[in-house]
């Protein structure tokens, strides 16, 4: 029975320890213990509902910018061929508008050669007949100097008038 | 009235052991007459108790026949002659009188100047010395105490950090008894009971290791004696006497949903089982470890048993009981943990009963 029988003094002791112990522990020790354990799980799950939220925004910024990757890519696209369009149909037309040109210069150069040439023609005509005016008056002058050459020619041509 | 309830308290966890120490009783039996059967043959039986038991000196070693141990105070109140406290070596091991008291078997008595015992003081005698025991317990607390209020300092100067070292050693313990006893047993409300539920773990867990350490500063049985889960099993029982709601006494005292002819006898039953709960807790916890000490000593004591009747049979029978205390001492480190786990569980488990709402 002695094994079974507290002894008053232990029993006083241990009620003594053990109520300093609880209220010490409580109040430095468990507080801000679970305290700081609790604050950590909040700080962990509310950080893990950031990051999922991250990862997920992530996710939508990735998308979006794909597509806005693939916009202006298309719109490079779309400008480029714009451009190539343009350049075509700039450099056609200016070979068009040049050839439009070039044309018109070699006919307005045909045409003055034309009419230089007719006028030299008309020169040359006129020239030719005064020319010609000159040098009959001058063997007529120097022919008909005598009177029986002046005879001698009308005979002849008489002559030929006759003949005819 | 105080040695009344004094008596009362003695006699109410023996009510319950009497029947679980029966087979125990040899042993108890064997114990020698005086302390110098140390001179003559090897008395296993006086060895075991002695350590079992409480004492007023802490016995080291017995060198050359004479006891080497490191004295305790002696605080004795005598509603005769006051208070009065010495040293426990001015007892010489019991062989001397001192102040008017003797020690016989690790109790003081009174006597009185001639020499006889003075049973009339002896009966209003209050003994709170510092016995082996209450040193045991003071180096606990002084552990715990150092242990948890450096974690907790940790936590202060550590914060947003990883914990680390002795914190990062107690946070899994002090999350498994929240997580896995607390929450479990008790439900929403458990926090207002964490803080006592930590302190009864870590107190029983870490005082059942230091039992188990086999010389001076450690190796008390402090659990292993019935006042100290006594008085946490009494803790236990006055919160759950406390907080206990409608609910819980609408249980114990008138049990709705059976017939009424029952319900007196349920009453009976109810009653007697708020005080068998925490005596459980008690008969439990100490006699397991109590339980756990003996059987290491007795395989120690096995050597000498077999020494004493020749030299050859004590160290061939040392290996085999060296094996089995080392397999001993680790299986009663599994037992100090799920000891300590099993008091705190069942605390907790009376606590949530207390507080249940009906449904």
């Amino acid at each position: 029975m002695d094994l079974i029988t507290p002894d008053i003094g232990l029993l006083f002791w241990m009620l003594v320890s053990f109520t300093i112990v609880l209220v010490i522990l409580r109040k430095l020790a468990w507080k801000p213990i679970l305290s700081a354990l609790n604050e950590r799980e909040t700080t962990i799950k509310i950080s893990l509902g950031e990051a999922r939220k991250a990862r997920e925004d992530l996710v939508v910024i990735k998308t979006q910018n794909e597509e806005l990757v693939r916009e202006t890519q298309n719109e490079r696209d779309e400008i480029l061929k714009l451009a190539r369009d343009t350049k075509n149909s700039i450099v056609s037309e200016a070979k068009v508008k040049a050839k439009e040109e070039a044309d018109k210069i070699l006919r307005q150069a045909r045409d003055e050669i034309n009419n230089e040439k007719k006028a030299a023609i008309e020169e040359l005509k006129s020239q030719v007949a005064t020319l010609s005016i000159e040098i009959a008056e001058k063997i007529l002058k120097t022919e008909l100097k005598e009177e029986n050459k002046q005879k001698a020619l009308i005979s002849t041509l008489l002559e030929e008038v006759r003949l005819n | 009235m105080a040695g009344k309830v004094s008596r009362i308290i003695r006699f109410l966890p023996g009510i319950f052991l009497l029947f679980l120490f029966l087979f125990q009783a040899p042993v108890a039996q064997c114990e020698p007459e005086h302390e110098q059967a140390q001179d003559q043959k090897f008395n296993p039986g006086e060895l075991i108790m002695h350590h079992i038991k409480d004492a007023h000196d802490w016995h080291i070693i017995t060198w050359r026949g004479h006891p080497v141990s490191v004295p305790l105070p002696i605080i004795i109140y005598s509603e005769d002659r006051g208070f009065s406290t010495f040293m426990s070596s001015n007892f010489e091991h019991g062989h001397a009188d001192y102040d008017g008291y003797r020690l016989v078997h690790e109790k003081i008595i009174a006597v009185d100047k001639s020499g006889n015992i003075d049973e009339a003081a002896t009966a209003r005698l209050w003994d709170f010395s510092i016995t082996k025991n209450v040193v045991g317990l003071f180096e606990s607390v002084i552990i715990i105490l150092l242990i948890f209020l450096l974690v907790a300092k940790s936590y202060k100067t550590r914060v947003g950090q990883a914990p680390k070292g002795l914190q990062l050693l107690m946070e899994p313990i002090i999350i498994f008894v929240r997580d896995d006893i607390a929450k479990m047993a008790i439900g929403p409300k458990y926090e207002r009971y964490l803080p006592y539920l930590l302190t009864i773990f870590f107190f029983i867990w870490i005082n059942n290791m230091l039992g188990l350490i086999p010389i001076f500063p450690g190796g008390a049985n402090v659990t292993g004696n019935v006042a100290i889960p006594l008085v946490m099993a009494s803790f236990t029982f006055v919160i759950t006497t406390v907080i206990g709601n409608r609910n819980y006494w609408q249980h114990i005292f008138w049990m709705p949903g059976i017939p009424t002819a029952v319900k007196p006898l349920l009453l009976v039953i109810e009653l007697m089982g708020v005080f068998v709960k925490p005596a459980v807790l008690v008969v439990r916890l100490f006699a397991n470890i109590m339980a756990g000490h003996i059987v290491i000593l007795v395989f120690i004591c096995l050597i000498f048993i077999f020494g004493e009747k020749s030299m050859i049979g004590g160290y061939s029978v040392s290996v085999a009981s060296v094996a089995f205390s080392v397999f001993l001492n680790f299986l009663e480190l599994l037992v100090g943990a799920i000891q300590a786990y099993v008091f705190t569980l069942l605390s907790a488990i009376y606590f949530g009963l207390a507080t249940q709402e009906a449904h």
